[in-house]
């Protein structure tokens, strides 16, 4: 019974933490959107030069592990003369990252509206770039919500990895509690069972957005 | 005003050439990649005049449909020259020179080209009143309540006026195409061009279809079909038009080319559809 009283003793410490991995997460998934996009419109371009700067991108992101790429931001950019705070670094670092992938959920959502809808706006007197913007993207966002909330489930378990450039989040609020009172099993228990708390009920939401995507096409 | 004409196309041609990739089977054999070209338009002469409808029969690989979709340049052709209501299409002309035009002038120009699909192509995510509705919004800028006004009456006309507010997954096939053609048509197009319109539907829905189309031909709207019902064509259009690998064999008044074809190309096609005794 101690241990279950000690764990929810820990509760109160740790949700003061939650409001910095919402705005981590938010702030992060605001830049893989819109990012993301981009680099799926690049990929898909007729210009030779954006598809190679979007696949390089693409691929030194996917090559390399998020945790390095937190900490190139947070420790090796200040010696060229760009210093970043914890919290912009945790966002940029997660948004750069989740946008590789999330451009590969657009890329494939944008090519599965069938061709033939492409044709039907153009013959209708939609210039190419209307085509895209009013028909094709559209619906490649609605196929993309359930994918984009799965993303989004991940990235809120990621927000983790920015305690070690000294974001105050989840884990690190566990970290500085554990090294003052060394209750080590309550303390990351809670941690774990409060990031269950916050995803459990996303991916019900996800599933919803999937099934009403379903239902729309 | 009878012979004003409204499509002139002048010597057409058009070559399709096969991915030019070389297979990987063919990169690990080392065996030579032979592009396939096939000239699917070798030089077609058409014109279309005001208020007549003009069916185009011919069997599979004619290039009946790509003369259609060069039309409105959803085909770019490799010679000769469209025009449409007098307006070139594709390019512009300088001095004799043809200079390709900006996909903004092509998009204006498709806005008096009504086109009607095979399969239909209405936007999934749009009821049948939003896929109507649509181009009037975002192309020709229209308020929500004008294209609104615009869209209803074309819906009506098509026998749709209770199917307005369902989706393209919740109508069948016949009457996804009568959304498709209230859709052309609500843009108000100089001429209207059917692209084998009943292909793709069961055989039991094809004639809800066709008795819209030969609606709209009475109204004395100008248009080309191309289809495979012969006894439709035969009906409807004031000319016939035969076509039989990339040129145009045969055409005239489906009175004459019904009974009395010339063409031993149009007397094999009548006898394989059972219009002529074998």
């Amino acid at each position: 019974m101690d241990f279950i009283q000690n764990t929810l003793a820990v509760f109160p410490a740790l949700l003061q933490a939650v409001p910095v991995v919402v705005q981590l997460a938010l702030g992060a998934m605001a830049i893989a959107l819109v990012l993301g996009l981009l680099v799926a419109l690049a990929r898909i371009s007729s210009i030779k030069i954006l598809r190679g700067i979007a696949t390089l991108y693409l691929e030194v992101i996917r090559g390399t592990p998020l945790l390095v790429q937190l900490v190139y931001i947070f420790f090796v950019l200040p010696s060229i003369g760009i210093s970043i705070e914890p919290v912009p670094a945790g966002i940029l670092g997660l948004g750069l990252n989740y946008a590789a992938y999330l451009s590969e959920v657009f890329r494939s959502a944008i090519l599965s509206v069938e061709h033939g809808q492409t044709e039907a706006a153009l013959s209708l007197g939609y210039t190419p770039s209307k085509t895209l913007w009013k028909v094709v993207i559209p619906q490649s966002f609605v196929v993309s919500m359930g994918p984009i909330g799965n993303y989004f489930i991940a990235m809120i378990k990621d927000t983790a990895l920015t305690s070690v450039i000294a974001v105050t989040e989840i884990l690190k609020t566990a970290n500085i509690l554990n090294s003052q009172t060394f209750q080590t099993t309550a303390i990351y228990t809670a941690a774990a069972i409060l990031y269950l708390i916050i995803s459990l009920p996303l991916s019900r939401v996800v599933v919803v957005l999937e099934r009403k995507a379903r239902a729309s096409g | 005003m009878a012979d004003e004409t409204i499509i002139d196309v002048r010597d057409v041609h058009k070559t399709f050439v096969s991915d030019t990739k070389p297979t990987l089977g063919q990169r690990l054999t080392g065996k030579p990649h032979v592009q396939k070209r096939v000239e699917v338009l070798k030089g077609v002469d058409l014109v279309v005049h005001r208020g007549e409808t003009i069916a185009i029969l011919g069997s599979s690989g004619s290039g009946k449909s790509t003369l259609l979709r060069c039309i409105n340049k959803l085909e770019t052709i490799d010679a000769g020259r469209i025009y449409v209501n007098g307006h070139l299409i594709g390019y512009e002309e300088r001095d004799g020179e043809l200079i390709a035009e900006k996909a903004s002038v092509t998009a204006q120009k498709r806005t008096d080209i009504g086109f009607v699909f095979q399969h239909f192509n209405l936007f999934l995510n749009k009821t049948a009143l939003g896929n109507v509705m649509a181009p009037l919004r975002d192309v020709k800028k229209l308020s929500a309540a004008e294209a609104r006004d615009v869209a209803l009456p074309n819906l009506e006309m098509v026998g749709l006026g209770d199917k307005i507010d369902n989706y393209p997954s919740k109508l069948s096939g016949g009457q996804k195409q009568r959304v498709a053609i209230a859709r052309a048509l609500a843009m108000n197009p100089s001429v209207m061009l059917f692209d084998e319109p009943t292909s793709a539907l069961d055989p039991e829905l094809v004639g809800e279809v066709l008795a819209v189309i030969k609606k709209i031909a009475q109204q004395g709207t100008t248009m080309v079909i191309v289809t495979h019902e012969m006894q439709f064509a035969r009906d409807i259009a004031d000319r016939i038009v035969v076509m039989d690998q990339g040129v145009i064999v045969e055409e005239g008044p489906p009175s004459r080319i019904f009974t009395a074809p010339q063409h031993p190309k149009t007397r094999a096609l009548l006898s394989r559809s059972g219009i002529l005794p074998a």
